[in-house]
């Protein structure tokens, strides 16, 4: 009896809640460590990126306007849906990067307890990061952290899974809509996050994900006017300098490269770094 | 003509002290300057005030290098309780020299008396006196045990608010443990002048502040030398956009607080009589020179006769002149190059199509002056709707419903601050909730506080100051 045919997926990018082909017809191959073919992945264009940035403009402010008691759902349930997933992200993680099954299976679990965490985020760092002030007035203060908008991310390249959901978790919690470049080794994991946030009831075009290759994409993020953050945590073998002198062009707020095995660790830091401060005040009648 | 003529009441000049000439203020002493000094004059008569020494790029050096001994021989080492100590006698001797300060401060810059006495050294001294009190505590700051200073910061402030923003910049800085090479402004640098005298009083360490004076090309010479940990910036969006740039790649830390173009929105709802009197402070405040001014009104459209109507009354009232005089309401603008620019786009506002109104005020012969003035007819195409003008001149719209509000208040790449009048709570929570700014005012405007944090989304900028956050942009996480 012969053995049976697999059927192989195709991996595309992640634009507006839908998988579409890079809209350049292009792919690059992606091999196992060994030199194995595995896949083709798209390899998005500077028009893919400008997509991704406008499908993330038109989801922000529903992602953003959503209760924080909502959003920590949704990313909870993220973590159920990748839990489900274990052993087809194990098998992606070895297959890309040759470690052992022991390590990828720690990988994957820290990528999910990662999301447990942040999740359990989104209804409290307003009230660790904001105040009430106490003015010298009879006035009403607050101060209260918003989302910044729409954050463009070059996501650590050496890492297939755990440093892009590092990256891309703390920016949600704040209510940011996310253009992700995924590490351009090891795309297939990023794709099939992309599937998980698909079904974990992400608005479409919340996260967004683009392989290919950083820096070709990463320009035409730095320079978009509608990027308000630019989180360079993966950036650091790119001419990143550069980038972050093409965002300071509209004042937009830029996270510097983070090298080694700390690079975006979970922070409450990471959280407020995509957010603006709101200060309200508002009179008290004399009573 | 005013409505009612007032006897001339000028605060008296005599408590001013004032040295011929200042030197640059380097390792706690006033030493020469290697660039050519310049003077600073009064702009409310064009009369010279004092020469004030230019730092040339070595006294940068020098400054850097002092900051960077100051900060790891003594600054660093210092307990918090002392630093705080030394914020806490700051704050003390401004208030003692506050009327000094205010009159300094009235001349230098040409506010009013009644706002640089009852605003800016007030504040001035509830900085000082706010962030002494933090000194000691930094494990509460929100960054966990022991977080650290940054070293040495390079702060570089405008000529509207000249010791204010000192203040804001040097009281944070110094009560996370950081030391300061500081650039006032090249028009308004005598409170910051006096301040140095203040620190020598306090018998602050050599070095700890440093006070550079000079133009422009002093203040970028500072934002790239390569000792510097950190910049902090108020002025302009396009020189905030430069400093981003020049310290792209490096490991300076940025806070920018640039300009704006708040939207002031009266719904029909309004107190309105507390609404005129919170738009006149919107934009004729300090001559409109406030980054956060409230200098586009947008009001609904069914009481856009009857406010505009009030507000002209309103500004009929306000006596324009010597800023020394207690009764002056609106004082000089800063500098000839101000003022050319507020007649300049005052004059595209016309030839847009905007309708200008002004009270009928008379214009002293010398210095520089700038009537308070109205736009209506006002589209949110016209330059006058979109542009920083930052002088006394507000351009009204209207709009019919929050949403068209919210639209039209956030149209614009600015988001520093919004102001919003409605009697109604609940209106003005999901409006405020909306605006894309960093500082939002209801029924009330221009309002600051050393506990309350300021600054801007967008290209307003970014970083806060005041309060618990504001002391976050001159502190790092400590050992995990």
């Amino acid at each position: 009896m012969s053995k049976r045919l697999t059927v192989p997926k195709t991996y595309k990018l992640f634009i507006g809640g839908a998988f579409p082909r890079s809209e350049s017809g292009r792919t690059y191959e992606v091999f196992s460590p060994k030199g194995a073919f595995l896949a083709n992945a798209a390899q998005g264009s500077r028009k893919d990126a400008r997509d991704a940035v406008k499908a993330a403009l038109g989801a922000g402010a529903k992602w953003a306007g959503a209760t924080a008691y909502n959003r920590g759902q949704v990313l909870y349930r993220v973590a159920e849906v990748l839990e489900g997933r274990r052993a087809q992200f194990i098998d992606e993680i070895v297959a890309q990067t040759g470690v052992s099954a022991a390590a990828a299976g720690a990988e994957v679990d820290e990528a999910i307890d990662r999301w447990v965490w942040y999740a359990g985020w989104c209804d409290k760092y307003t009230q660790v990061s904001g105040s009430l002030n106490p003015v010298a007035g009879p006035y009403f203060d607050i101060s209260v952290p918003e989302p910044t908008g729409v954050v463009a991310i070059i996501a650590p390249q050496d890492s297939a899974l755990l440093g892009l959901v590092s990256a891309i978790a703390p920016a949600l919690v704040g209510g940011n809509a996310v253009v992700v470049v995924a590490s351009e080794r090891y795309p297939l994991s990023a794709i099939s996050l992309a599937e998980v946030l698909a079904t974990s009831d992400v608005p479409g075009g919340v996260v967004n994900i683009l392989t290919g290759s950083p820096a070709e994409i990463a320009p035409w993020l730095a320079s978009h006017p509608e990027v308000h953050a630019l989180d360079l945590v993966g950036a650091g073998e790119l001419e990143w300098i550069d980038l972050e002198i093409a965002a300071a062009q509209t004042l937009t707020r830029v996270l510097r490269p983070e090298q080694g095995p700390d690079a975006a660790a979970p922070s409450l830091q990471r959280i407020t770094a995509f957010t603006e401060t709101k200060t309200v005040w508002h009179t008290k009648s004399l009573v | 003509m005013s409505f009612l003529e007032y006897a001339p009441a000028p605060e008296s000049r005599a408590i001013l002290n004032l040295r011929d000439e200042y030197g640059l203020f380097i390792d706690g002493e006033f030493v020469e300057g290697g660039g050519t000094p310049f003077t600073t004059i009064s702009p409310a008569d064009e009369k010279r005030i004092a020469t004030i020494a230019s730092a040339s790029d070595a006294d940068i050096d020098r400054a850097v290098a002092a900051a960077r001994r100051a900060y790891e021989r003594t600054w660093s080492k210092m307990s918090g309780r002392d630093r705080g100590k030394y914020l806490f006698r700051i704050a003390r001797l401004v208030q003692e020299r506050a009327r000094e300060l205010a009159v300094a401060e009235s001349l230098d810059n040409g506010k009013p008396i009644k706002e640089s006495r009852d605003v800016d050294v007030p504040l001035v001294a509830a900085w000082f006196f706010y962030y002494a009190g933090w000194a000691d505590k930094l494990d509460y700051a929100g960054l966990g045990a022991d977080p650290k200073a940054l070293g040495v910061a390079g702060q570089i402030i405008p000529w509207n608010f000249p010791l204010l923003m000192l203040a804001w910049k040097i009281a944070p800085a110094l009560a996370a443990g950081n030391t300061v090479v500081l650039k006032p402004a090249e028009t308004t640098p005598l409170t910051a002048l006096l301040f140095a005298e203040i620190l020598q009083q306090a018998d602050l360490p050599p070095g700890v502040v440093n006070i550079v004076t000079g133009a422009g090309a002093t203040g970028a010479t500072l934002v790239r030398h390569p000792d510097v940990d950190k910049i902090a910036f108020t002025g302009s969006t396009a020189v905030g956009r430069e400093i981003a740039k020049a310290v792209a790649g490096t490991r300076k830390k940025v806070t920018l607080e640039l300009g704006g173009k708040a939207a002031n929105i009266v719904f029909d709802d309004a107190p309105i009589d507390q609404a005129i009197e919170g738009i006149v402070n919107g934009i004729f405040f300090n001559q409109g020179h406030v980054c956060c001014a409230g200098s586009r009104l947008l009001v609904q459209e069914n009481v856009h006769d009857e406010v505009v109507d009030r507000l002209k009354a309103r500004l009929s009232t306000l006596r324009l002149g010597d800023p020394l005089d207690k009764n002056t309401d609106i004082g000089a603008i800063n500098s000839r190059e101000q003022l050319d620019r507020i007649r300049e786009l005052s004059d595209i506002g016309e030839e847009e199509g905007a309708e200008r109104w002004s009270p009928d005020c008379v214009i002293p012969d010398n210095g520089f002056w700038f009537a308070p003035t109205i736009f209506t007819n006002v589209q949110s195409s016209h330059r006058i709707a979109r542009e920083e003008i930052f002088g006394p001149v507000l351009s009204v719209l209207t709009f019919r419903t929050p949403a068209e509000a919210i639209a039209k208040a956030n149209n614009t790449p600015y988001g520093l601050s919004a102001g919003i009048w409605s009697d109604k709570g609940s209106k003005i929570l999901a409006v405020a909730d909306r605006l894309r700014a960093g500082v939002v005012w209801a029924n009330t405007f221009n309002r600051f506080d050393p506990s309350s944090p300021f600054g801007g989304y967008k290209e307003s900028g970014y970083g806060r100051e005041g309060g618990r956050h504001g002391l976050l942009a001159y502190l790092k996480g400590g050992a995990k």
